[in-house]
């Protein structure tokens, strides 16, 4: 079965708690910040942050409101970035989460370019800088584990308001369509239900997820569709180039040589 | 023949494009051994850049000449334009040794550059690209062994000889394959890349435009030879040469129109923006300009044939740096310009290039290859 996370932003109060366990759990460096003109901070994800949560105001029934929302790779059920991958560096397991393993990868940033929420960083100030994404705390044998071991994934362990619930996709959809219709406080939208094919994040809120310039208009299919329309003529052009190609190189030399011999003969006979 | 000195002439020319060329290769080592960050202005928004979008993307294209002449010479065997196949052969060769220099200086874990050769990431476009551009640049590597060892090596000529037809083909085959392919990487960046630009067609206009780039390429080299090596090819084979090109392009132009329709994005053309000139002025610079020259009595001039040359190239050039930059960057933002060694690694690569060129053909049996020319 495949696990997922709700996140249901009317109950988040911005208080960076999963963003700090995230970097404990996962040993990522500290870095001082140096905020803009909100609250959060790194304004983005990082090369040495795999979740932030980012705080802004909005206005909601003419009053200026706060609302908040942790942003992290949302593994998509089908993977752009996997799809990109052309080392099979990055890999939707059976389990949920979408890995990345630095050992196969090459830094050709494809899976960056190709992932429709930016997800993907790089750490670049390193001389083999490694893409930077959640693993959903998903390593097998390795120290971050959690999934493996059937906890929970660390951001979700820290919230004290039960904003992350952990569980499984399918149920979690049903509950995020529960609680949208039983309060009309909700946007009627499941933000990862149908993006980019399905993520396993998803997301309710009571403001546009534009506030958070969550996009909006990534496709329903998975990205990938659009390479695969492409690349599944690529035998056919390979073979059935390859057959015509050939049949050319004869049939054309044949019919010079033809014209040669012709004109041979021509000559002979004039 | 008697035994040939190895020569080369230096001039000061050259001696800009050797400084050139050893500048690259000081900041391609300094930045193997410190990183990208340490020579590029490369970001987490901008993940690709110069050397992507001109050594990588452009860089192929051009170098497509190699494959269409390979095509019309080898595989339909118009034995007219045989005078242009190696000279073709050799610019192309040229021209993929350097996209695979720039792409190794470009991967940011370069020591596991071998890594999809054994772990096969088929479903990425990338995928695709990576193993034509490999196993052309050896197709490639060995056709034109042919050509050296009628110098060095001699012993191994006679074997390759004998499967160069296999090579032909392989090597008229391989490039169809990326070339599609690099405009195929940009099918991800749907919702992105400006309407303009993407289309599921991509990949099919990226083949068709480093088709009918080559002759043009061709066409801006044999003129160049031609001045420094006092070499000439016929105007009228290059005229009919560019011919083909000319029936491309005019397919070329009226697919993109009728999909810009089919898309419904049409309107964009004129909107004003800057997005919509740059797509008109590659169009015009780069398709209609072209046609215009090749179908008039124009094309039967010398400045009319490398006008025709000049502006498709430079309209190719446009059309990657555009889907490079230009329609990314509403998306991405415009936090990115390269950084001066980003250029000088791009310019060095082309001196080096150009150094190449000029010592095969001052060494080896490239533009005589017409044997009518041949003044042993
Ligand atoms: S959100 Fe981006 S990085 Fe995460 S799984 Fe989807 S495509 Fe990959
Ligand atoms: S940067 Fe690494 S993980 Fe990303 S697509 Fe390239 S090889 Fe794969």
């Amino acid at each position: 079965m495949s696990k997922a996370v709700l996140v249901d932003l009317t109950k988040c109060i911005g208080c960076k708690s999963c963003q700090t366990s995230c970097k404990q759990w996962n040993d990522l460096p500290a870095i001082k910040p140096q905020f803009d003109n909100t609250l959060s901070y790194p304004a983005e994800t990082d090369g040495y942050t795999y979740t932030t949560v980012l705080h802004r105001t909005t206005e909601k029934n003419g009053q200026e409101t706060l609302r908040f929302a942790k942003r992290q790779c949302l593994h998509c059920l089908e993977p752009a970035c996997a799809s990109a991958c052309f080392a099979k560096a990055i890999q939707k397991t059976p389990e949920g989460p979408v890995v990345y393993n630095p050992d196969l990868c090459v830094g050709c940033r494809y899976c960056m370019l190709a992932c429709p929420f930016s997800i993907p960083k790089y750490d670049w100030e390193s001389v083999f800088p490694q893409i930077v994404k959640c693993q959903f705390c998903f390593d097998r044998e390795g120290t971050h584990d959690r999934i493996g071991h059937g906890m929970e994934p660390a951001c979700v362990n820290a919230c004290p308001t039960g904003c992350l619930k952990f569980g499984e996709r399918d149920e979690l959809l049903k509950e995020a369509w529960k609680r949208i219709n039983k309060y009309s406080k909700y946007i009627k939208h499941v933000y990862g239900e149908k993006e980019a094919g399905g993520t396993s994040w998803l997301y309710i809120a009571d403001v546009p997820f534009e506030t958070f310039d969550f996009r909006t208009n990534v496709p329903n299919i998975p990205l990938s569709t659009y390479s695969h329309d492409y690349l599944k003529w690529s035998p056919a052009v390979f073979i059935g180039g390859g057959a015509l190609l050939s049949a050319l190189h004869f049939y054309t030399k044949r019919r010079n040589e033809i014209a040669k011999e012709k004109d041979k003969n021509h000559d002979i006979n004039a | 023949m008697a035994a040939q000195k190895w020569s080369f002439k230096i001039t000061p020319l050259r001696i800009i494009l050797m400084l050139l060329a050893a500048l690259a290769a000081v900041i391609a080592v300094y930045r193997l051994a410190t990183g990208l960050s340490t020579v590029s202005n490369l970001n987490d928004n901008w993940p690709w850049g110069l050397w992507i979008g001109l050594d990588v993307l452009t860089g192929v294209a051009l170098a497509g000449g190699g494959y269409s002449a390979s095509l019309i010479i080898h595989i339909l065997h118009v034995e007219k334009f045989k005078p242009l196949s190696r000279s073709a052969a050799l610019t192309s060769l040229i021209g993929y040794l350097l996209v695979v220099a720039a792409l190794f200086l470009e991967i940011g874990r370069w020591y596991n550059f071998w890594v999809p050769f054994v772990s096969w990431g088929y479903h990425s476009t990338l995928f695709e690209v990576f193993m034509c551009i490999s196993l052309y640049t050896l197709v490639q590597i060995m056709e034109f062994s042919e050509i050296l060892t009628e110098r060095v090596l001699t012993f191994l000529h006679k074997p390759i000889v004998k499967i160069m037809p296999v090579l032909l083909i392989l090597g008229t085959l391989l490039p169809f394959g990326h070339q599609a392919s690099l405009g195929g990487l940009y099918l991800l960046q749907v919702g992105r890349l400006h309407p303009l630009w993407w289309t599921p067609l991509l990949p099919w206009l990226f083949l068709m435009s480093s088709f009918f780039v080559g002759p043009a390429m061709i066409t801006i080299e044999s003129s160049l030879s031609g001045r420094a090596f006092n070499h000439h090819i016929d105007k009228q084979i290059l005229r009919s040469f560019i011919r083909i090109s000319g029936y491309v392009m005019i397919a070329y132009l009226a697919i993109k129109i009728i999909d810009l329709i089919r898309l419904g994005v049409f309107g964009y053309i004129f909107e004003g923006s800057l997005e919509s000139n740059m797509f008109l002025l590659e169009m015009i610079i780069g398709v209609i300009i072209p046609i215009i020259i090749c179908f008039s009595p124009l094309s039967a001039t010398k400045k009319g044939l490398i006008t025709f040359g000049v502006f498709t190239t430079a309209g190719v050039v446009l059309n990657r740096m555009n889907v490079v930059f230009t329609g990314m960057y509403k998306a991405l933002g415009s936090g990115y310009f390269p950084a001066w060694t980003e250029w000088a690694v791009s310019a060095g690569l082309i001196a080096g290039g150009i150094l190449l060129y000029l010592f095969i053909v001052e060494n080896f049996n490239i533009l005589e290859y017409d044997k009518k020319y041949q003044t042993a």
